[in-house]
């Protein structure tokens, strides 16, 4: 019985990491894509790289980039996470 | 050689080659016809979605569309990766845990209601539909400019290769012709524009190239901004769409990119549930690849057609122009007879029309390159459109014969005439693809756009909710999933075939046009659900205990075997 207490017990403690986790991530998903992309692109242009106005290049370069950083370091974060919590396959 | 004889050539090795994949890697089992036996490497899956992703529109007229569009032209550029994201994070794991071949399959199981099952069948033949329809017809296109055949006949030859890969391979088959398809694909993307790069900044990175300085020490993008104002239009890099709506729009596309079917299979097909995460990131890199070039050939081709036509004297043009005007895609008019040709704003004096697809035909020929780059940018556009196409078929005939056939009307059936039934809808979905392909509807493009907003308003909520809340029961489902398409379905509907006159900044929700408007479907599914469900039971134990299971990646391989 308490095994198995214990196996449910990891198990949420697995899932809330992973919440966290996530949570953190698609706030920065967000971030870049609609608050620099979207929201604040007009104030952000006034910014410049090389020819670059810094808004529009959050929003037609900048987010794509940040976007597959995020899936890399989410893959590398969850089998190290996996692994941790006895979880892997 | 002549550019004819070249595409001829070219064309028919790469279809040579992908029934040769097909042949080679056919599906001999249910499991493999619709999920290729579960036994694709991530890279391999990540390489075959990127394929399946990339339609005709996204290789031919995204970049042409986004020259015209300027910054508001983002919303697709982040609209369609974004969503690889959410895939990453929220769904692709969980479901491939789950297990199963599709979609319904998993709305069923985990809304323990055929009702749920059946809302699901209902809506994901209906998107991919509209979306194949519109694949089809740009198989034609291309066949049309590239090979001189009657829209028709392309469309038919298109229908007659996809029959041959995708009854035969199933989506083993498709994987790995998919895989085939990128590479012809992102090569025949890459070579014209490496080089219009080269040309116009000296930088042969054309994501960096568009940000560089032209011959004459000017930043590319100042000097097309300062051509655009000049001529009456918006400056490049501001957009004119309010910014609630760019917003709207590229949630619409994020989510709905996470929501459809065919997107969502393609992580069935993997080992492990690492394996689903990961190939979700290569996925989105190899869709990177052409989705970061696409707005610098953007900003490339509408530099090009202004300094080259603008203010030019109508039998000085360059050859490549008076090439393309014979396709109808350049057209001139000298309204104020001064044999000069003006590009403006103003609707009145301009006298130059340009079709958004000529940003990437026309490429080769303006950058100088040889015929066979030609012949390769035609190969590259149908290999766009047959991957996009055979993935779409292949879930409309999945749901057929599994979600209808097997799991609803003849659960007895056995898998030998499970798999002959599954090549029989293929066949029949590739004909009615085919049929709206030689009469497509007027409203294809809009439709497609559709396909969006309803996966938006319908899959994702319940597919987040049936993971992350234990709580949600089928009940809010379905309703959530009703109200959601509903609502979104009428909006459309509305703006588009309704009252087209109204369809207009101040008639719409607070300033959301139909293209974002799946946004808010999204939401009011997420609302009514979540209301409906505390007021009705929660689902049953062992519901609850399958939303632990797949929550915990262990064990997903074996789950596979039912």
């Amino acid at each position: 019985m308490s095994t198995l207490e214990n196996v449910d017990h990891s198990r949420s403690a697995y899932w809330k990491t992973n919440i966290r986790i996530l949570a953190i991530l698609l706030i920065i998903w967000f971030t870049t894509s609609f608050l620099l992309g979207i929201v604040f692109v007009k104030d952000l242009n006034q910014v410049r790289i090389g020819g670059f106005k810094l808004g529009f290049w959050f929003a037609q370069q900048g987010a794509i980039y940040v976007f597959i950083l995020l899936i890399f370091y989410y893959v590398w974060r969850m089998n190290k996470l996996d692994k941790e919590f006895d979880v892997d396959e | 050689m002549d550019i004819l004889t070249c595409t001829y050539i070219i064309v028919g090795l790469t279809f040579l080659l992908y029934i040769g994949i097909a042949i080679k890697t056919r599906a001999s089992s249910t499991k493999e016809f619709y999920i290729a036996g579960g036994g694709v490497s991530p890279l391999a899956n990540g390489i075959a979605t990127a394929a399946d992703w990339m339609s005709a529109a996204s290789f031919i007229s995204m970049a042409g569309l986004i020259s015209f569009m300027g910054y508001d032209g983002s919303v697709y550029l982040m609209g369609w990766t974004g969503g690889y994201v959410l895939l990453a994070l929220l769904l692709a794991p969980y479901l491939r845990k789950f297990g199963k071949y599709t979609v319904p399959d998993f709305v069923g199981d985990r809304y323990y209601s055929q009702t749920a099952r059946l809302v699901a069948v209902v809506a994901a033949i209906f998107i991919s539909f509209t979306y194949v329809a519109g694949q089809m017809r740009g198989v034609g296109i291309v066949f049309s400019r590239f090979l001189e055949v009657d829209i028709n006949t392309g469309v038919i030859i298109g229908m007659i290769i996809v029959v041959f890969y995708a009854v035969l391979g199933g989506m083993k088959g498709i994987t790995y012709t998919q895989v085939a398809q990128y590479c012809v694909l992102i090569f025949a993307y890459m070579v014209p524009a490496i080089f219009i790069s080269l040309q116009l900044t000296g930088n042969p990175i054309p994501q960096l190239g568009f940000g560089s300085t032209l011959a004459d020490g000017t930043y590319l993008l100042d000097k097309v901004d300062g051509l655009l104002t000049e001529l009456g239009f918006m400056a490049y890099t501001s957009g004119s769409k309010d910014m609630i709506d760019v917003f709207f729009i590229t949630a619409a596309l994020m989510v709905g990119t996470a929501g459809l079917p065919h997107v969502i299979v393609r992580f069935f097909t993997v080992p492990k549930v690492k394996d689903a995460r990961k190939s979700a990131g290569y996925a989105l890199l190899f869709i990177a690849i052409l989705y970061t070039t696409a707005p610098a050939v953007g900003v490339f081709g509408i530099y090009n057609m202004i300094t080259n036509i603008n203010g030019k004297n109508m039998d000085a043009l360059p050859a490549w122009v008076q090439n393309w005007q014979k396709t109808g895609l350049i057209k001139m008019e000298d309204k104020n007879k001064d044999g000069l040709i003006l590009y403006q704003k103003d609707q009145q004096k301009n006298e130059l029309i340009i079709d958004k697809d000529i940003m990437v035909l026309a490429n080769p020929e303006i950058a100088g390159l040889p015929n066979w780059v030609v012949a390769l940018v035609a190969a590259g556009g149908l290999a766009a459109a047959l991957s996009t196409a055979a993935g779409l078929l292949l879930v409309i005939s999945t749901a057929i014969s599994r979600d209808l056939l097997k799991n609803a009307l003849a659960p007895d059936i056995s898998e030998k005439k499970e798999l002959l039934f599954a090549r029989f809808s293929a066949i029949f979905a590739v004909v009615v693809a085919g049929y709206f392909g030689v009469n497509p509807p007027g409203f294809v493009a809009e439709v497609v756009a559709f396909a969006f907003g309803l996966a938006a308003a319908s899959f994702f909520p319940i597919i987040i909710m049936g993971i992350f809340s234990k709580r949600m029961n089928k009940e809010g489902a379905i309703a959530g999933m009703i109200i959601g398409l509903l609502f979104t379905l009428g909006y459309l509907i509305y703006f588009k075939f309704l009252n087209p006159s109204l369809n207009n900044k101040e008639n719409w929700w607070f300033g959301i046009s139909s293209e974002g408007i799946g946004t808010l479907g999204m939401i009011l599914n997420f609302m009514v659900s979540i209301l409906i469900s505390r007021f009705t039971p929660p689902p049953p134990k062992h519901i609850q205990q399958l939303v632990e299971e797949i929550r915990i990646p262990r064990g997903a391989s074996s789950a596979i075997v039912h």
